[in-house]
């Protein structure tokens, strides 16, 4: 059973058993654009909770994408370097990033939930 | 004053638009400091510049009015004369940076064909749209090498241009980089073993003192051991009959494109060549033009992936540069457009032959030893007197006849560089030959 | 009509050349084993084909000389082609960077001239000539800045900036090792002059230098600039000045009086040198007697009648080392100091006050239908932003594409990043009221169409130009950044 959060840095991240999905969300995708590259950790790197772990970049603007959950990855979407635009199409989905296994699972309970996260979304415009 | 249209009448008009009074009004947030007046000299009509510029010209001797076999990476090639007027078009001398790709199609175009034209040169994938210079060029790619490798140390090889070398160790010293320039090669015996910890190995070719070395073997222990090997070209004409340095395995080929582009101009403005394989692209510093299509579906041309760049990434950037060497960059790539592949390996056959021949006949004057087994257009001579002496003398007699190395290395009294190219002649190089004797 | 022209890999051939060589006798060759086997791949063209190729793509650019090309930021002035002239002086143009010293006075005797024009332009003590543009000039600046306080054995890490900086000086600043830290700009666009000082007096003391463009990327005099350089003095720091916009205030006040430490002048945009469709530039920089000693190589010394070229370190300075090979941008040089002469005092006072008369004409002229985000007098460009226009679907972009139609250059968009939708434009002194008019009209006739719901008509511009609007995505997504040749 796979349980899905998110962050204040418009990150979403799905918890299932011991391996998180992370991704950004849709809301992140429209404020970028078209996003024409993204550039992943490498496999295996250790990252850190609400440290930088990505960048995504639209033709004028590069944003970084910090890691919600400390861990370690273990896999990268390797769709997204032949296909960036996943991300716009389908962010919370194919457009998923990375899969770690996360170092600190009590990390989890402190991302906002669905509805934390749209109400901070609706309050943050 | 002739540059400036507005009268006095219209700047009144447009002050009463304003609503103010004087035009110094608008200047009222400069803080008023007590200071000695600026003095400058009173302002000049055309003819007056003109006497003025010309008579500190006249003080020069131009490589146009005697023999100049001078090079030690600055080598004068005859710039044909389409080139000198199609870059001073308004078109391409008057416009910028193509930010509004619509109505910069010319630039964006002539960008991207030179873009290929390095690239083939090189014998790599992608070449950006210039840097400043050879020199600043090499310190970019070192710098792209620690991105990439993740390592802080650079070994120069004692075949680099020494302004080169001090150009890459000295921006990259409050880096963090441990940057170790080895002593001169002027034998070319040199062996570098990369260790391990190093981001990459940074050698010329061919090198500052002519000497022409395959960097294959070194480029695969390089990669043995997790450097890039980047090879400085300051002589890019070398490449018409040289293999290129991507065939040899290089991972960043730099350049100097001046000599091609344009006349030496006292040695500015330079032309950095630029170019790398296409897994680092996007490590690269400098401007990229890409191919797309317009809304209508015709083939255009756009600045792109600027995601690198310091006017998106500010402290991230790949590099600060902004303003590059655009112009010089169009005239490098309209000379290898008129030259073409058949031009161009011509022109560096005759190069290397007039070269040749010249070695052979120097090296048959007592006290002078020619140091080069290969080399291109450029040979270390090594006198049995001072060098700089030799060339004062030959000053004096209307010859620019080489570089002391003296001038780069003080110690190295005895070794003369000599260049010749398509604009030394026969006549030119007898009169070389009679001033070596002497 | 501009007609279309193929790619030189479309129409060139490997056996055309527009070059005549005599024959050559045989010799030896000796390249080792370097001998070049592959092609290399350059087409070539005939010389009436290259005329012909170069002066269509030459067509399809907007110029200084066709357009008004007010591009904030970037100086877009007339570039005399007396300059140009004196450029290509044989005895200028045909010399050589390793020339005996004595047959080369007279380029020297120029450089060392131009330098003192800066000096005295600015108040300063030295002047490094070598910088190629203004983003390695504020390479220049913060090298020797940082090695004045090495000397000193001061190891200070930091380096403020505020937000409204041009990219260069946060990329810059991190490409010498410092870490950025960036300073808040107010409501009024200036620096927020409560967090520097908040930094500065209370924040640690690891401050190298604070980097200020002057007037800045709004277009604004930095009017606290003396509190600024008294709070950045006694916190043991630099204060650097981009002198971008020094073209806004040359003879007015020399930066040196106002608390400068080091500064560099883009002479592509203050002394009309031209910008080649990107460059070569030159970005000379300006030091005090602090700094000055601690400067790169090389720089010119006069010794009685005779000019000296220092080249090289032999320990008696403190020079950092060198930026580059050879002797600076001076062909560009050269042309900067030309316009300097042409000018003289009056010339530079009096460009520098129909500059700023031009960007304030086009301010009160726009001001009523387009929103100003800092409201009141500019200095040389005046900035705008697209907010009067919400609703209408119509942004900054478009309004830039339209103008394309129109036959003007559009101005900078987007840029400073701290305001939304911005238009930055700069008219430059170089600009008759005639033009100003037509481009005012132009632009409020753009703005009149978004507000009567013309959106549809003004996002499908440019219609007039040699190109529709590009497609930055798939270029950026696919890059395709050399000719691939399909048929091999």
């Amino acid at each position: 059973m796979s349980e899905k959060r998110f962050t204040k840095e418009h990150e979403w991240v799905e918890l299932d058993g011991n391996t998180a999905v992370i991704g950004i969300t849709d809301h992140a995708q429209e404020q970028l654009g078209d996003v024409v590259f993204v550039e992943l950790p490498a496999l295996s790197a250790v990252v850190e909770k609400d440290k930088q772990m990505a960048v995504v970049e639209s033709v004028k603007a590069a944003s970084e994408v910090y890691a919600p959950l400390s861990g370690t990855v273990i896999e990268l979407n390797a769709a997204l370097s032949a296909s960036p635009e996943l991300v716009n199409s389908a962010p919370e989905g194919e457009g998923w990033f990375v899969k770690i296994t996360p170092s600190n699972p009590d990390e989890f309970a402190s991302l906002m939930t669905k509805e934390e996260y749209d109400t901070f979304v609706k309050e943050s415009h | 004053m002739r540059y400036l249209p507005l009268t006095d009448a219209e700047r009144e008009e447009m002050l009463k638009d304003i609503g103010i009074s004087s035009v110094l009004e608008l200047f009222s947030d400069i803080p008023q400091v007590d200071s000695k007046p600026i003095e400058l000299p009173v302002p000049k009509n055309e003819v007056e510049v003109e006497r003025k510029l010309t008579a500190l010209a006249g003080k020069n001797i131009s490589a146009a009015k005697i023999p100049s076999f001078l090079g030690a990476g600055a080598y004068r090639h005859h710039i044909p004369a389409l080139v000198d007027y199609m870059i001073e078009r308004g078109e391409f001398l008057t416009s910028y940076t193509p930010y509004q790709p619509e109505v910069s199609q010319g630039t964006l175009q002539i960008l991207f064909e030179f873009q290929t034209q390095v690239a083939r040169l090189f014998g790599l994938d992608v070449a950006n749209a210039s840097l400043y210079d050879g020199a600043s060029a090499a310190f970019e790619a070192a710098a792209m090498a620690e991105r990439v490798t993740g390592r802080k140390k650079i070994i120069v090889s004692g075949g680099v241009h020494p302004q080169v070398a001090d150009t890459v160790k000295s921006c990259l010293q409050f880096n963090g980089t441990d940057c170790v320039v080895l002593p001169p090669d002027a034998e070319n015996t040199e062996a570098i073993e990369p260790v391990g910890d190093e981001a990459c190995v940074i050698v010329q070719y061919p090198s500052f003192f002519g000497h022409v070395n395959d960097y294959s073997a070194l480029a695969e222990a390089c990669h043995a051991k997790g450097a890039l090997l980047v090879v400085v070209v300051m002589e890019p004409l070398a490449l018409g009959i040289l293999k290129s340095p991507g065939d040899m395995g290089a991972d960043i080929a730099v350049g100097e494109g001046m000599g091609l582009a344009s006349h030496l101009n006292f040695g500015g403005p330079g032309l950095g060549l630029f170019a790398t394989r296409k897994e680092l692209v996007r490590n690269m510093p400098g401007r990229l033009v890409g191919e797309t299509k317009d809304a209508d579906g015709k083939r255009g041309f756009v600045l792109t992936m600027a995601t690198r760049e310091q006017h998106i990434r500010r402290e991230k950037a790949t590099s600060n540069i902004c303003t590059n060497a655009g112009l010089m960059a169009v005239a490098f790539s309209m000379h290898l457009a008129m030259l073409g592949e058949k031009g161009f390996t011509k022109l560096a056959e005759s190069n290397h032959a007039r070269t040749s021949r010249l070695a052979s006949e120097v090296a048959k004057i007592p006290g002078v030893t020619v140091l080069n087994k290969t080399f291109f257009n450029e040979l270390t001579l090594k006198l049995d007197r001072s060098a700089a002496a030799l060339v004062e003398k030959m000053a004096g007699h209307k010859m620019l006849g080489g570089v002391p190395v003296s001038r780069f290395y003080p110690d190295k009294e005895d070794l003369l560089l000599v260049a010749r190219t398509e604009t030394n002649n026969t006549e030119e190089a007898l009169h070389l030959q009679e001033e070596l004797k002497k | 009509m501009i007609a279309e022209e193929p790619l030189l890999f479309e129409i060139g051939s490997d056996d055309k050349t527009a070059v005549d060589f005599p024959p050559q006798p045989d010799a030896e060759e000796c390249l080792g084993s370097c001998r070049r086997t592959k092609k290399i791949g350059l087409p070539g063209l005939s010389e009436p084909e290259a005329m012909r190729h170069y002066t269509r793509l030459s067509q399809m650019n907007i110029s200084v000389d066709s357009a008004f090309y007010p591009l904030g930021s970037c100086t877009m002035k007339y570039n005399p082609r007396l300059n140009e002239k004196m450029a290509a002086l044989s005895g200028f143009s045909e010399i050589h960077p390793f020339q005996p010293q004595n047959t080369v006075q007279g380029a020297l005797e120029a450089i060392y001239i131009l330098n003192e024009l800066l000096a005295e332009l600015t108040g300063m003590k030295a002047v490094a000539f070598s910088p190629a543009a203004g983003a390695h000039g504020e390479l220049c600046g913060m090298m020797t800045i940082r090695a004045a306080l090495t000397h000193r054995g001061d190891a200070r890490e930091v380096v403020l900036v505020p937000e409204s900086a041009h990219g260069t000086n946060p990329a810059t600043a991190a490409m010498c090792g410092y870490r950025i830290e960036t300073i808040p700009v107010n409501a009024e666009g200036l620096v927020d002059i409560a967090a520097l000082q908040k930094r500065l007096v209370h924040g640690e003391k690891n401050v190298a230098a604070f980097m200020l463009t002057n007037p800045n990327t709004c277009g604004l005099f930095e009017r606290d600039i003396l509190k600024m350089a008294d709070m950045v003095h006694e916190a043991g720091a630099f204060f650097y000045m981009d002198g971008a916009n020094f073209n806004a205030i040359m003879g007015h006040v020399k930066p040196a009086d106002l608390g400068v430490d080091a500064m560099h002048i883009n002479v592509h945009k203050t002394f009309s040198t031209p910008h080649g469709g990107g460059g070569p530039g030159a970005g000379p920089v300006v030091f005090n007697a602090e700094l000055a000693p601690f400067m790169p190589l090389p720089w010119v010394e006069k010794d009685g009648d005779t000019y000296r070229l220092i080249e090289a370190n032999d320990g008696s300075v403190h020079s950092f080392g060198r930026m580059r090979a050879f002797n600076g941008q001076f062909a560009v040089l050269i042309r900067a100091l030309a316009y300097i002469l042409a000018m003289g005092l009056p010339g530079l006072r009096q460009a520098a006050e129909d500059a700023v008369l031009n960007a304030n004409y086009v301010r009160v002229k726009l001001q009523d239908i387009l929103h100003l985000p800092y409201p009141g007098t500019c200095m040389h460009e005046v900035l705008f932003d697209d907010s009067s226009l919400e609703g209408t679907g119509v942004t900054t972009l478009d309004i830039a594409k339209n103008l394309i139609d129109a036959g003007f250059h559009p101005m900078t968009i987007y840029f400073p990043l701290i305001v939304h939708g911005a238009m930055l434009i700069e008219p430059t002194e170089t600009e008759s009221k005639r033009t100003l008019d037509e481009f005012v009209a132009a632009v409020r006739s753009i703005v009149a169409k978004a507000k009567e719901g013309k959106a549809e008509e003004l996002t499908a511009a440019p219609v007039n130009a040699f190109r529709r609007r590009l497609d930055e995505t798939t270029a950026a997504r696919n890059p395709v950044l050399v000719y691939k040749d399909e048929t091999q």
